[in-house]
């Protein structure tokens, strides 16, 4: 039995049987996605059929690890794969090794499930890009580096795929690289991204310089031994890389940005994997947010900012993608606020990440499928009944909303409501705060469902709304009956079987919980208000978007996170190196250049010397010659 | 007979030598002046070796004027070159090699 | 042994010594390369006698052969195509450049004194201690062919090198075919044909006139002088016997001949003594001379 309020100590057992096979699945989508870069051309016919092979193998695996998992027992469900020594000097020894437990194996069924079928999707919407080869390979790069984050057993291992989801978002970030927007998209990904780096790498010096081993089950060991201060460093560190790769407030800005790739990847990348990876780091490190409240409590107000910001902002972009992309942000909120609790809420945390997964991802695909549909346009004030036009598209999206704002019986109303349940236990304003985040996630999930499927075309000239090819629709079916089914799924089983994993009390919850709780009836209540006037409000939609409120404005100025950025870092560092330049433009130009323009100077005066006649040249050879000599001489009498 | 005039004469020989070559202009005497000084030091060699008793300094004399009479062969030809194409026998004319 | 001056070493040195410094000087003072030429050859013939006088006969009459013969009149030779009549101007064209070289030459002087007086120690003269038997040109065969071998062989290539060297220097490529005599002869008569220059040789000087020398222009039969006969640059220099006056006797003569008073007496025209009438004389003896010539030439086809 695991204490309740104690995160659980990892102790693998070594690997065994169909358990050393693990590396395969990283191995798989990494060398199809190195084949397909060397190859080039020459397999662009079928290259990403092969690409989209190599994660559903992985997949295969993953399943075939999971069952191993589920019948195996408690204490064997952590497996350490060795794979390779990596550095060994004296006292430190770095291995790389996989660590497959009930977490990790999660993650790599969502990262491979989800990334499978997303591939899948992709044939059909890449099918007229050029560089679709190209593109499936990033795809599988980001495959094979999410999961040597997410199977990694030390903090150095993670950090490799943590930098490889990085530059395989980079890369597909600024996919459409012609498009200025695209790539100076893809630049501020990267640039915010390792400003979390930075915290990463201090996190894990400071792990190395403690413990001298950054590995999960070392520090998990060890933890309780760092000073409170140390472990308040620690711990905001890892929450700096945390909200970097998450996209939590003060690192928010990048996301709405990255709606600039294409749609798949904001699907896989910046809804359902990447972005949780930092939700994944904070519940790994568990054991050091225990011994300090301090940054745990950073953790919950990041996470409560970034959900109500997040929805914010959702509830007046016009672009379905930006509105999204803000959903994802505040739902990330959700699950770090989660991650904040503590071991309490850890499994909650995951459990919303896993079906917030399935109905992201749903209506990123779906969002592609309109985009498809309406020549790649992405304002919503330009769509409007597509619900008949797009019938497949319209119901699995329909499925991901009711699973988003709660909808009884579907994914999100399970793991939401724990998560507003545990918030509330927490604290009653970060409570109210959560509360009050679903009912805005109700209102603006409707503002655009009504929006897009409902009332009156308002489509431009010349676009002819019509269904996406089947090889779109199978993945949006797929996930849109995981959208319902997940939580109830899981609800039930997932705390069993998280919880020797992350920590956290065991109790079996049951399928009609949200309905003998009163917070259960207060947060339908709220959703129900959200969704009711938003449906008032959007019966009819201008074309163009009306000036709106204070809110409004701040929200379509994302919250004023770039003037927020520019104000604190930007101009502040611009107007230094402004400084910088011209001290080195002024004063040390200017001393070098002095220093040559001198010389050259005395150079046009010395030169003068070589007048062309040899008497000259011969007299100062003859006075040269006296002086040498006067010098000699004189040197023998001193 | 004090072996230090003979010194002091192939001194003088050599400073008039020197003051030929830096004031006159004619490549020609320019380079009489030149083989002044090499005389100059041809007799100070041979007194020399007259001092130290020593044959070596009349074989440097010696030495000396081979390859003067080298130098003479092909210092005239230049001198006769460059007379053939600028008509001139002076040094100051030929100063293109300048700043 | 050639050591005829030995015992007069000083009487040598102080007589010799002024004359060297002097030509010395001469040779770089003076106006006409010419002269410097002389100064030098009386310098190294100066210096020559003083290494007799220091027992370095072989150098002695190596300095006149090789040095004052050979080099010097090389120096000559380039002297006469350089132009021997050339004066330099010696107003010094680069600014302060005399007063330097002076101050420059004077403190060089002053230091190689100084030195060479400090080099030697007072008075001590070692004599010769020959390696071998044998005269002074023995001994330095057998320097020369024993220690320092190596070096003369050397030089030997140096020799090669510079005489080498003065053929490429000197050498001028051919522009156009050779200028053969049948080629000469058509130039004249092509430039006869255009500007009606004489394609015959053009008279000799002095042939007709009272002189016969090179600096006399030639008299023609109608009496007057022919300015082409004598060099160009003779006639530049100055040094041409006016041709008027010559002239002036012959024009007395015919004068005479056609039985007219001459004007003026014949000495007095002539302005020479005794001696020009002789020469007077020589005049119609050349010019019967010049048909001598024809006769002989029809005597020869007589003969035949």
């Amino acid at each position: 039995m695991v204490n309740p309020l104690q995160t659980a100590i990892l102790e693998p057992v070594a690997a065994s049987g169909l358990f050393q096979m693990a590396w395969l699945m990283i191995a798989i989508p990494l060398v199809s996605a190195a084949f397909l870069l060397l190859v080039g051309k020459a397999s662009n016919a079928w290259g990403h059929l092969l690409a989209t092979l190599a994660p559903i193998a992985s997949f295969g695996i993953g399943l075939a690890l999971f069952f191993q998992l589920l019948g195996a027992s408690v204490a064997e469900r952590t497996v350490e794969v060795p794979v390779y020594e990596w550095i060994g000097v004296g006292p430190w020894d770095v291995q790389i090794a996989l660590l497959v437990d009930q977490l990790s194996i999660l993650f790599v069924l969502l990262i491979t499930g989800v990334g499978s079928l997303i591939h899948i999707y992709s044939i059909g919407y890449m099918e007229h890009d050029e560089r679709r080869r190209r593109f499936f390979a990033y795809l599988n790069l980001f495959i094979a580096a999410m999961l040597v984050l997410v199977l990694a057993n030390s903090y150095l291992v993670l950090f490799i795929g943590w930098e490889g989801v990085g530059l395989a978002s980079y890369l597909l970030i600024g996919f459409w690289q012609h498009r200025p927007a695209a790539a100076a998209a893809a630049k501020k990904a990267f640039v915010m991204n390792r400003v979390g780096d930075i915290g990463m790498a201090l996190a894990m010096i400071t792990m190395f310089a403690h413990f001298g081993s950054v590995e999960f089950a070392e520090v998990g060991k060890n933890a309780a031994q760092f000073s409170p201060l140390t472990a308040t460093l620690v711990g905001l560190f890892l929450l700096l890389a945390a909200c970097g790769k998450s996209a939590q407030v003060p690192l928010q800005a990048w996301l709405l940005d990255a709606m600039e790739g294409p749609t798949p990847v904001s699907a896989l990348i910046h809804a359902a994997t990447m972005v949780t990876a930092g939700v994944y780091l904070i519940v790994r490190s568990g054991p050091i947010f225990d011994q300090t409240p301090v940054a745990s409590t950073a953790v919950v107000v990041v996470g409560t900012v970034t959900l109500l910001v997040g929805a914010w902002i959702g509830t007046s972009k016009d672009d379905i993608k930006k509105v999204l992309a803000g959903s994802t942000m505040s739902q990330i909120g959700y699950m770090i606020l989660a991650a904040g609790i503590g071991p309490a809420g850890y499994v909650f945390a995951i459990f919303h990440l896993l079906t917030h997964g399935f109905f992201k991802a749903n209506m990123f695909l779906g969002a592609g499928s309109i985009m498809h549909g309406m020549d790649d346009d992405v304002n919503m004030r330009n769509f409007g009944a597509l619900g008949r036009a797009m019938r497949w598209t319209f119901l699995t999206f329909a499925m991901g909303y009711l699973a988003i704002i709660g909808f009884p019986f579907f994914a999100g109303f399970y793991s939401k409501d724990h998560i507003i349940v545990a918030a509330f236990e927490h604290n009653m304003i970060v409570g109210i705060c959560a509360l009050i985040g679903a009912g805005i996630t109700a209102y603006y999930m409707t503002r655009l469902m009504v929006m897009t499927f409902f009332g009156r075309k308002r489509w431009e000239h010349g676009v002819h709304p019509h269904e996406s090819p089947g090889v779109m629709v199978f993945p949006l079916v797929v996930l849109a009956i995981l959208s319902v089914v997940a939580g109830v799924a899981m609800n039930s089983w997932i705390n069993g079987w998280l919880v020797p994993a992350v920590g956290g009390e065991e109790h079996t919850y049951g399928l009609l919980d949200g309905f003998t709780e009163p917070i259960g009836w207060l947060t339908m209540g709220v959703v129900a208000i959200g969704v009711v006037i938003a449906v008032s409000v959007f019966k009819s939609v201008p074309k163009e978007a009306p000036r709106g409120n204070f809110l409004e404005r701040a929200a379509r100025r994302d919250v004023y996170g770039d003037d927020i950025n520019n104000a604190v870092v930007v101009n502040p560092l611009m107007a230094f190196i402004g400084l910088l330049t011209g001290f080195d433009r002024g004063k040390v130009d200017g001393a070098v250049e002095g220093i040559g323009a001198s010389t050259s100077g005395l150079g046009q005066v010395l030169r003068r010397l070589q007048s062309g006649y040899v008497r000259s040249y011969g007299l100062t050879m003859v006075a040269g010659a006296v002086l040498v000599g006067a010098v000699l001489i004189l040197g023998q009498l001193a | 007979m004090n072996p230090e005039n003979y010194l002091v004469l192939a001194a003088i020989l050599f400073a008039i030598g020197t003051v030929g070559f830096m004031v006159r202009r004619n490549a020609l005497i320019a380079f009489m002046s030149v083989e002044l000084m090499l005389n100059a030091t041809n007799l100070a060699l041979v007194t020399f070796s007259r001092i130290n008793g020593n044959i070596d300094g009349q074989i440097a004399s010696f030495f000396v004027m081979i390859v003067a009479a080298a130098e003479i062969v092909v210092g005239l030809a230049i001198i006769v070159s460059i007379f053939r194409t600028r008509r001139s026998a002076s040094v100051d004319d030929a100063n293109l090699l300048k700043f | 042994m050639i050591v005829p001056l030995v015992t007069g070493t000083a009487v040598a040195f102080w007589l010799l010594a002024p004359i060297i410094v002097l030509a010395a000087i001469g040779m770089v003072m003076a106006r006409k390369p010419v002269h410097s030429a002389l100064g030098l050859a009386t310098v190294m013939v100066g210096l020559a006698v003083q290494y007799a006088a220091q027992q370095a006969p072989f150098l002695f009459a190596v300095q006149i052969i090789v040095y004052t013969g050979a080099a010097l009149m090389l120096f000559l030779f380039v002297l006469m195509l350089v132009g021997v009549d050339s004066t330099d101007s010696l107003v010094e064209t680069l600014r302060g450049q005399r007063l330097a070289a002076g101050l420059a030459a004077f403190g060089l002087g002053a230091l190689l004194v100084g030195v060479m007086g400090n080099a030697i120690v007072e008075g001590q003269v070692v004599g010769y201690t020959p390696e071998v038997e044998g005269n002074n040109v023995q001994q330095i065969a057998y320097a020369v062919f024993g220690r320092w071998i190596f070096i003369f062989e050397t030089t030997a290539a140096l020799l090669i090198t510079a005489a080498l060297a003065a053929m490429v220097l000197a050498h001028r490529e051919r522009i156009g075919g050779r200028l053969t005599q049948r080629r000469r002869a058509l130039l004249r008569m092509r430039k006869y044909a255009e500007d009606g220059t004489h394609p015959g040789s053009g008279a000799t000087p002095g042939v007709y006139a009272r002189h016969n020398a090179v600096d006399t222009p030639a008299l023609l039969p109608d009496g007057s002088a022919a300015e082409s006969s004598v060099s160009t640059s003779l006639a530049a220099r100055g040094d041409v016997v006016d041709a008027h006056r010559l002239a002036a006797a012959t024009k007395w003569a015919l004068d005479e001949i056609d039985g007219e008073e001459p004007v003026g007496d014949e000495r007095q025209v002539l302005g020479t003594g005794p001696t020009a009438r002789g020469e007077v004389d020589t005049a119609p003896r050349a010019e019967v001379g010049a048909g001598d010539e024809r006769s002989e030439a029809t005597a020869e086809e007589d003969a035949k």
